[in-house]
């Protein structure tokens, strides 16, 4: 399978809203933890290994 | 003069003259320099195959460190075939339970429901002195029924000279020096290997820059048969992991992660590991000590395990982190492989450059653990904030959600090496189950009666399932054994066809006398046979 990098979520701006709400508050040790359970679970739920593959390559700097 | 570094647990082979030191040198097929598990393990099997073998071993018996504690299935497999399986198995400890704490909090519990059909478990508990003790008694009944081993307790190797046809060593003992000749010597000499060093050889890798105390405690209060694990352990000074597990005799490990700095002769004081002991095991807990120890590890091997007539097995070639118990259970696998090509080299069956398979494959494998139990050290202590955030983040996740729990790595334990892709392979023809591919170690099944790994006893063995044996007998001198197996009446679990014929309605299996899979077909083919015993023999094309 090939990663999707193309817009796929519908509403952007309110996912974009609601990933910052889900920090709100946070100290930085808390934000950092939290966003590698995301991580975690979202890889989890892909779980196809080429995808994920493609996905950290994808996210290192351009 | 012989040094003694270490007690023994067990007196088993004290100091003997023997005729040999009188005498001009004398020479022999195999010596094996060292007499701990891989050592023993590979002597015996050499023996039991009618090779003669010596074995030198610097003490008069087995150390009394507890060292490894768990065994592995292949292990036991492997300790069956020669003869010393059921006894360890009687003694061993089986455990299922595992529970994982992340500080004071339990993270998760599990139950490791073993697959069923196997003679062996997944894995027992024994005190490696144990172990070590089982092997050589059963080379006292080997020796009893003939079989040419001979062991030579205070013989320190203290010298090696390989030549071109044979190796002379040089032996201390107690009564002064003499020397042997070898055609083969087998270098089972432990990590810190004198044959490497006087051989000049490298030995590289990552030392891990940590230190480890070992208690091994005696407890009568009933306590459960599970393994506790903690990551970041509540209990004052207890470092960053720590680990409680059972064995047999009322004794447990434990086993604290201290950190690089710290002060051995402090850190082993009785009293000191005592109020270390009593944090973990709560107040009022009795206790002896009954072993301690600190030791720090290394991930390494060698290029090559075969230098010319000089071969390494165990650690000697190869070390890797206590963590998923590889040691021991890898180096009695290199035994396994090379026992039966030394024997087919002494009795001429086979060329010298069978041993180069020997190396490769058992490389392949050293790298497999190496990579295992480095990635558990990573787990275990995190080297940067961000893998410290994403360890912690798995410990968390783990308590709600099963996904994670897989991730949590607190050592794998030791599984057998698949030899892919090696130059032994023959044709992998049958579409059949990946499990039992060509280079895997056979899968154990029950039979009708029995095992099947019982009938694979150190012969290369053609296994027929639902079709015709071969009419062939031996192939350049190598003796075939045949074992025919219908599942209509052999199988009564199933297991047998699941794990070698899969949706295949029958198939022929070429096996090594180390039980791996040397090729397979989807029917009878006398001549891919032929070619593929010679593949497997280092005579192929
Ligand atoms: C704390 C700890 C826990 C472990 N837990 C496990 C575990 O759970 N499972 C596992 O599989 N492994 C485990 N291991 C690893 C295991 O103990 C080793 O892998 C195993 O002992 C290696 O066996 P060996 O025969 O290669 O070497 P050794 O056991 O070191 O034996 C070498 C032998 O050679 C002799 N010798 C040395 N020099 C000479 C000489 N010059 N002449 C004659 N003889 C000589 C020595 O006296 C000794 O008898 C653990 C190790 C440690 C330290």
């Amino acid at each position: 399978m090939t990663l999707n990098l193309t817009p796929n979520i519908p509403d952007p701006d309110g996912f974009y809203d609601a990933l910052l709400a889900a920090h709100e508050g946070l100290e930085k040790e808390q934000s950092d933890a939290f966003n590698a359970r995301l991580i975690l679970v979202l890889c989890n739920h892909i779980g196809d290994r080429d995808v994920l593959r493609q996905a950290l390559e994808a996210a290192k700097a351009p | 003069m012989v040094d003694v570094r270490y007690d023994l647990a067990f007196k088993l082979y004290p100091y003997a003259r023997v005729a040999a030191q009188d005498m001009p040198m004398q020479r022999l097929p195999v010596v094996v320099v060292g007499g701990g598990p891989i050592g023993m393990a590979t002597a015996l099997d050499l023996g039991r195959k009618g090779t003669p073998v010596l074995v030198l071993d610097d003490h008069e018996g087995v150390g009394q460190g507890s060292r490894a504690i768990c065994f592995s299935k292949r292990t036991l497999e492997i300790a069956d075939r020669l003869g010393a399986g059921q006894a360890m198995l009687d003694k061993g400890v089986v455990w299922n339970v595992g529970k994982v704490f992340h500080g004071p909090d339990r993270v998760f519990e599990f139950n490791l429901q073993p697959e069923a059909g196997h003679k062996m478990p997944a894995f027992i508990n024994l005190q490696q002195p144990h172990f070590e003790k089982f092997l050589v008694d059963e080379i006292r009944v080997a020796q009893a029924q003939g079989a040419p081993i001979e062991i030579r307790g205070q013989n320190a190797v203290t010298g090696v000279a390989p030549q071109d046809d044979c190796v002379v060593l040089d032996v201390s003992t107690p009564e002064g020096p003499y020397q042997i000749a070898a055609d083969w010597v087998v270098a089972c000499d432990g990590a810190r290997s004198p044959l490497r060093n006087m051989l000049g050889l490298s030995f590289d890798g990552r030392v891990f820059e940590d230190n480890f105390l070992i208690a091994d405690v005696k407890m009568t209060a009933a306590f459960p048969t599970e393994r506790w694990f903690w990551f970041e352990p509540p209990f004052k000074g207890s470092g960053q992991s720590a680990l409680l597990h059972k064995q047999p005799d009322d004794i447990w490990r434990i086993d604290f992660q201290l950190g690089w700095n710290i002060d051995r002769q402090v850190e082993l004081d009785p009293t000191r590991i005592g109020e270390r002991v009593d944090a973990m095991l709560g107040e009022g807990a009795e206790y002896e000590l009954a072993w301690t120890s600190i030791y720090t590890f290394q991930c390494r091997r060698m290029k090559e395990f075969r230098h010319g007539r000089v071969i390494f097995a165990g650690d000697s070639a190869h070390q890797v982190s206590p963590f998923g118990a590889r040691g021991a259970n890898s180096g009695i696998q290199d035994a396994d492989n090379l026992a039966w090509k030394l024997d087919f080299i002494v009795k001429g069956l086979a060329p010298e450059s069978l041993l180069d398979s020997y190396s490769a494959e058992r490389a392949h494998g050293a790298d497999e653990n190496i990579l295992n139990s480095t990635r558990a050290t990573d787990f275990l202590t995190p080297k940067s904030d961000m893998s410290k955030i994403f360890r912690n983040a798995v410990l968390d996740l783990a308590r709600q959600h099963e996904f994670a729990r897989p991730m949590v790595n607190s050592g794998r334990l030791s599984v057998p090496c698949v030899y892919d892709g090696m130059p032994l392979n023959g044709p992998d023809e049958l579409d059949g189950p990946d499990i039992t591919r060509v280079g895997a170690p056979c899968i154990d099944a029950p039979l009708d009666r029995g095992y099947l790994l019982d009938r694979l006893p150190g012969q290369f063995t053609v296994l027929a399932f639902n079709c015709a044996v071969p009419e062939i007998d031996a192939v350049e001198g190598v003796p075939l054994t045949h074992v025919a197996l219908r599942m209509t009446e052999h199988d009564p679990t199933g297991a047998l066809a699941q794990r070698y014929l899969g949706t295949q309605p029958r198939a022929l299996y070429l096996i090594r006398p180390d039980q791996h899979v040397a090729a397979r077909w989807p029917d009878t083919d006398i001549d891919a046979l032929a070619a593929a015993v010679k593949t497997a023999i280092g005579k192929g094309a």
